[in-house]
């Protein structure tokens, strides 16, 4: 019932995003575009298959990989506050965009990086997230407390941007302009030709996920009732820093550092269906964080004549919620 | 008192030594134990902190392993065992808290089938008959349906009591099951452990500061300290041989070797 009512949300703000934008499109012509091709109409065409359906596939696509990507690192370190963006792994995969866009990809103008620039941007932020994944791990062996963990992050977080401000005075004005807009969080970012790549190690990474419910599930108990349980905490590990770097990564690529979603939807995800059961909340995290991926698109183009930061728009969802949680939890204690 | 022959050794220590490896060095903690123990049995585990309880526990239970000599379970050397294997074999309640958040009782002690579920960890009938079996046996068939984190730390240990049971391996290990609980608490969990050590024929044994309870409702008692090392007996037996007095007697307290039991000497 309550898939079936997260599923009939999502489509119809998959609807609103085909809708809406800065140029008025009628419903009919819109329909009449995706589901008649002979109907051909040069410009709406363009703007809607060019431009807002790939727009509307990648908002759905990245929310249900950055909220899975967050369930997961919640639920492996067993704390609320964990989420890609506050443990440093989405500054991790922007320090590798960081030295691909502003050392090698200062000739190339921001719009017209080609498929091979793309690939290179996506490979540093894989590279990128993965190494600070890497030292997370390594870190959790050490700091037995999840707050000196998060802290941890934190820092990770302040040196990569410390790096990537140095790293802007050694690059040309074009690289910065480039950086500075995916900073800023664009779920445009990916063409119609790009997104096959994108959909299909998005879906990689999703189908990873849900290969871990049982050990994700048992984790839950702590690490050393887990290991009695017979789970092998560094094969988990290992599949987790895949699986959170992939789908980190290709998301930030493309997209830029979006904060918040990762962090907050699961807590969404867990007060709808008042469960912990992984069976259960990573498919309604995919869901529930592809309907307020499409949300946040839709907020971001819903004024007219501009489009706001995504950067702008995520906090706004995710701040209440975290603070919800916060006090929910110091309440009980 | 039944003579040693009628029970069956389920877990034995052949010269045992445990402690921690940092780099080349060694550590030792406990020295050269050999010991057994008994199926149908509780045993206490009971010693200052300091002392080496935990490590000792640690490396029964698998988590740590020994430095020298070995642990046996059923005739099968412990550390060759690995994840499912040792998860059917060895089931354990540790001091660590748990805190999950929407989680009811029931699912949570359905996680301790998990060495027996298969991918995606969905239970199947036997499983479920398992799990109906344990919570019985702990008598919590009314929480079942709560959340495991609104439960009291008496409740939220007998639920782990309940996880390590649906486990369905012959031993069960206990890290001071009865810390942080008031005294009616305390006799009643303790109880439970030697009720179902008797009646599943599981061997149990638990860590405890609760010298008073375990000497009266422990089969066998483990004492450890410092100076002495390792002495194993029944109640009657350490009184008998003075052990208790040479493990426990401090000024202000005295024993009472009619009784075997500790006073405070008013």
């Amino acid at each position: 019932m309550r898939f079936l009512i997260l599923t009939i949300l999502s489509l119809l703000l998959f609807a609103l995003n085909l809708l809406i934008g800065s140029v008025e499109i009628p419903a009919r012509k819109i329909a009449d575009i995706l589901f008649n091709s002979s109907a051909s109409d040069g410009p709406l065409e363009f703007i809607i298959l060019g431009s807002r359906l790939p727009q509307a596939i990648t908002a759905l696509l990245s929310g249900a990989a950055l909220t899975v990507a967050g369930l997961m690192l919640q639920s492996a370190f067993r704390n609320p506050l964990a989420g890609p963006s506050i443990l440093g792994i989405t500054s991790g995969a922007g320090l590798g965009v960081a030295f691909v866009m502003l050392l090698f990809g200062g000739t190339m103008s921001f719009a017209g990086i080609s498929l091979g620039g793309y690939m290179a941007v996506l490979a540093g932020a894989l590279i990128g997230s993965l190494a600070i994944m890497a030292l997370l791990l390594l870190f959790s062996v050490w700091l037995r407390s999840d707050l000196m963990l998060l802290i941890a992050g934190i820092m990770t977080g302040y040196l990569t941007s410390s790096i990537i401000t140095l790293l802007n005075y050694l690059s040309s004005a074009e690289g910065i302009q480039g950086y500075t807009l995916w900073g800023m969080g664009n779920f445009g970012g990916v063409s119609a030709d790009q997104l096959p790549l994108f959909a299909g190690v998005v879906g990689a990474g999703l189908l990873l996920s849900l290969l871990m419910v049982k050990p994700l599930n048992i984790i839950l108990l702590g690490d050393n009732y887990a290991r009695n349980l017979g789970i092998s905490l560094q094969s988990v590990r290992n599949m987790l820093l895949v699986t959170t770097g992939l789908l980190t990564s290709v998301v930030t690529a493309f997209c830029g550092p979006i904060a918040f979603i990762g962090l907050a939807v699961p807590h969404i995800v867990r007060m709808i269906f008042r469960s912990s059961d992984h069976r259960i909340i990573i498919p309604g995290c995919i869901l529930t964080g592809g309907a307020v991926g499409l949300l946040c698109n839709l907020l971001c183009v819903l004024p007219e004549n501009i489009v706001l930061p995504l950067n702008g728009v995520t906090p706004l969802i995710g701040v209440p919620v975290i603070l919800y949680v916060i006090f929910n939890k110091r309440k009980r204690a | 008192m039944e003579s040693e022959e009628d029970k069956r050794v389920v877990v034995s220590t052949l010269s045992l030594t445990t402690g921690y490896r940092a780099g080349r060095e060694e550590r030792e903690v406990t020295r050269d134990l050999t010991a057994s123990l008994y199926a149908g049995e509780l045993t206490s585990f009971l010693g200052p902190n300091g002392a080496g309880k935990s490590t000792l526990l640690r490396t029964l239970s698998g988590f740590l392993p020994p430095l020298s000599g070995e642990v046996r379970v059923e005739g099968r050397p412990l550390h060759d065992l690995r994840g499912r294997e040792l998860a059917r074999t060895v089931g354990v309640v540790l001091t660590e808290r748990t805190d999950v958040e929407n989680m009811d009782v029931e699912t949570l002690v359905g996680l301790g089938r998990a060495p027996y579920t298969g991918f995606w960890g969905r239970l199947t009938a036997d499983d479920r008959e398992a799990v109906e079996r344990a919570i019985a046996l702990v008598g919590i068939e009314d929480l079942r349906h709560r959340e495991a984190n609104s439960l009291s730390d008496g409740e939220r240990q007998k639920v782990m009591i309940a996880k390590a049971l649906a486990q369905s391996t012959p031993v069960i290990f206990l890290d001071e099951p009865t810390a942080f609980l008031d005294f009616p608490s305390k006799v009643e969990i303790m109880r439970l452990l030697a009720s179902i050590a008797h009646s599943e024929e599981k061997t149990i044994f638990m860590s405890t500061h609760d010298l008073d309870i375990a000497l009266q409702l422990s089969d066998r008692l483990w004492l450890i300290d410092k100076k002495h090392g390792v002495t194993i007996g029944s109640h009657h037996e350490l009184t008998e041989s003075g052990a208790l007095e040479k493990y426990f007697l401090r000024p202000g307290i005295c024993f009472d070797r009619n009784t075997g039991r500790f006073r405070i000497e008013i």
